[in-house]
């Protein structure tokens, strides 16, 4: 959306991406669930934060508050911000920006030649834990991830402080849920065709006969999320980070 | 001028590393002002759109755009109120789809963004052309709904069938399946967005989608009704549904 490369070299520099090796998986739901691929791609090492967040708004009114335009963000965008600049006082610099809707998310993405990672690159690196790139097997790692969906408040901890995945990627889990791409795929009754944008729909048993993992209870809840979501809806426990291609060097 | 004052006396003062750094920052800093995304301008320059028109009509549709009086009849023209209601405000608004700058092949080929289709009532679905299960259903439910608007109406509607499978379905490919669903009036378009804009779209209306396999995807059954500002209006959901609801929609949206 009418941003220029220039910014990329003020903030979110590339040092903070990782590389990712694409491979090919089963996600809790796929394309038939089935395999899915991933291809290569560079990832940011951690959510995006609250003084990330603000730079963005510097340089790009159209997105402060005060501006964006309700078919972009719903009313609670930003409303942990007492200005458009400025964040409340109870948020600290590094803890990762929430209040931020789908269009806003991808549009700091774009500002930055990058864009939100679509749900299969994201479940393909959150399927890490500290020592294996998929730890879906192990016990701890599901048991893990629902001791942070139960532990309260997480979204005011500062980004960084959990510890870093097998990439070397921090805070997949145990901070913020997070946008991606392509939230708007995850249709629960899907196979019926029906449609699925009925609240009280989201968590019946439909949504479980399908899914390929039915001791991946923590994905789940994740894709119930994703389903329950509207573009222009702002949470407070709702944050993103970004990803970018490989650039092919000889096409 | 005053900037680059400024930076001609860095340069002059250029003495150590320090102000050399500086200088560079402050050259950026310059580079971001210029360069920064600009928040989308209003078009506010758009003021020639009255119009004369002779009340007898002597010569058709032919219209001037200044004060004067009929070549044939001699009558004065006449001031001509197209459309005024919708076309007057050009600012769009908060709501509007208009916001979305994503551009768009019609089936016609050519090249729009959705503010082209400003100033008609919007009626919109998504669906794909190698469909076979849902879109065919949807398909019809529009022109149910089409063949219910009487023909005064029609002229301001605008019916759009977007695409959410970009890649295969071609301008070519949507022509085609046009003129087989006999779709292919004037009050219907059919629009080939990018991946994106797809995306994008969909999440404005709310629509889910998901590809099930090359040819096939899942996704959700939704007409949505635009006013000529681009403003959502109603939103029928499911297939084969009582389309009453709709149909009265869009009739409201289009009494002059």
């Amino acid at each position: 959306m009418l941003c220029l490369g220039v910014q990329s070299l003020m903030f979110g520099q590339t040092k903070d991406m990782v590389l990712i090796e694409g491979s090919r998986y089963i996600p809790l739901y796929g394309r038939d669930s089935t395999v899915v691929e991933v291809k290569d791609f560079k990832m940011d090492i951690y959510p995006v934060s609250t003084e990330n967040y603000k730079q963005f708004l510097k340089d790009n009114p159209k997105w402060r508050k005060s501006k964006i335009v309700s078919l972009f963000a719903d009313k609670s965008y930003l409303s942990n911000w007492k200005t458009d600049l400025e964040p409340n006082d109870s948020i600290h610099p590094n803890s990762p920006v929430n209040y931020v809707s789908w269009f806003a998310a991808k549009a700091y993405c774009e500002c930055q030649n990058k864009r939100l990672p679509t749900i299969d690159e994201w479940e393909y690196v959150a399927m890490a834990d500290e020592t294996t790139k998929d730890a879906r097997v192990k016990p701890s790692y599901n048991a893990q991830i629902l001791a942070w969906y139960e532990a309260p408040r997480t979204k005011e901890s500062r980004i960084g402080e959990t510890p870093k995945n097998a990439w070397g990627i921090y805070d997949l889990h145990g901070l913020v849920w997070e946008w991606t791409l392509d939230f708007n795929s995850v249709l629960i009754t899907g196979e019926s065709r029906k449609d699925v944008d009925k609240d009280s729909n989201l968590f019946c048993g439909s949504a479980a006969v399908n899914a390929t993992d039915l001791m991946n209870y923590a994905a789940f809840m994740r894709y119930a999320i994703r389903g329950s979501l509207k573009a222009k809806y702002s949470m407070k426990n709702l944050g993103f980070r970004c990803v970018q291609d490989i650039k092919k060097e000889n096409k | 001028m005053n900037v680059s004052k400024k930076n001609h006396k860095h340069v002059i003062h250029i003495n150590n590393v320090s102000n050399y750094l500086k200088l560079t920052i402050s050259v950026l800093v310059l580079l971001m002002v210029v360069t920064s995304c600009k928040s989308d301008a209003s078009k506010t320059s758009d003021t020639a759109l009255v119009m004369y028109q002779c009340p007898m009509q002597c010569e058709g549709d032919k219209t001037y755009d200044e004060v004067g009086s009929c070549p044939v009849c001699n009558m004065d023209l006449k001031q001509l109120e197209t459309a005024s209601k919708d076309i007057e405000t050009d600012e769009i608004s908060e709501e509007s789809i208009f916001n979305l700058t994503s551009k768009w092949h019609t089936e016609e080929g050519n090249e729009i963004q959705l503010e082209d289709l400003k100033g008609k009532t919007l009626v919109m679905v998504m669906i794909y052309t190698s469909c076979k299960a849902a879109c065919p259903r949807l398909v019809a439910d529009m022109r149910n709904i089409e063949a219910k608007i009487p023909t005064e109406n029609i002229k301001n509607v605008q019916f759009a069938l977007v695409s959410i499978d970009p890649e295969t379905d071609t301008p070519e490919r949507l022509k085609a399946f046009a003129i087989e669903n006999e779709m292919d009036g004037e009050q219907w378009t059919f629009l080939q967005g990018t991946v994106d804009g797809v995306r994008e779209f969909a999440n404005v209306l709310s629509v889910k989608y998901k590809e099930i396999s090359p040819i096939d995807f899942s996704h959700s059954n939704i007409i949505s009704v635009f006013n000529p500002a681009g403003e959502l209006k109603h939103q029928q959901e499911g297939l084969g549904v009582d389309n009453k609801e709709t149909i009265e929609a869009i009739l409201q949206l289009t009494q002059y």
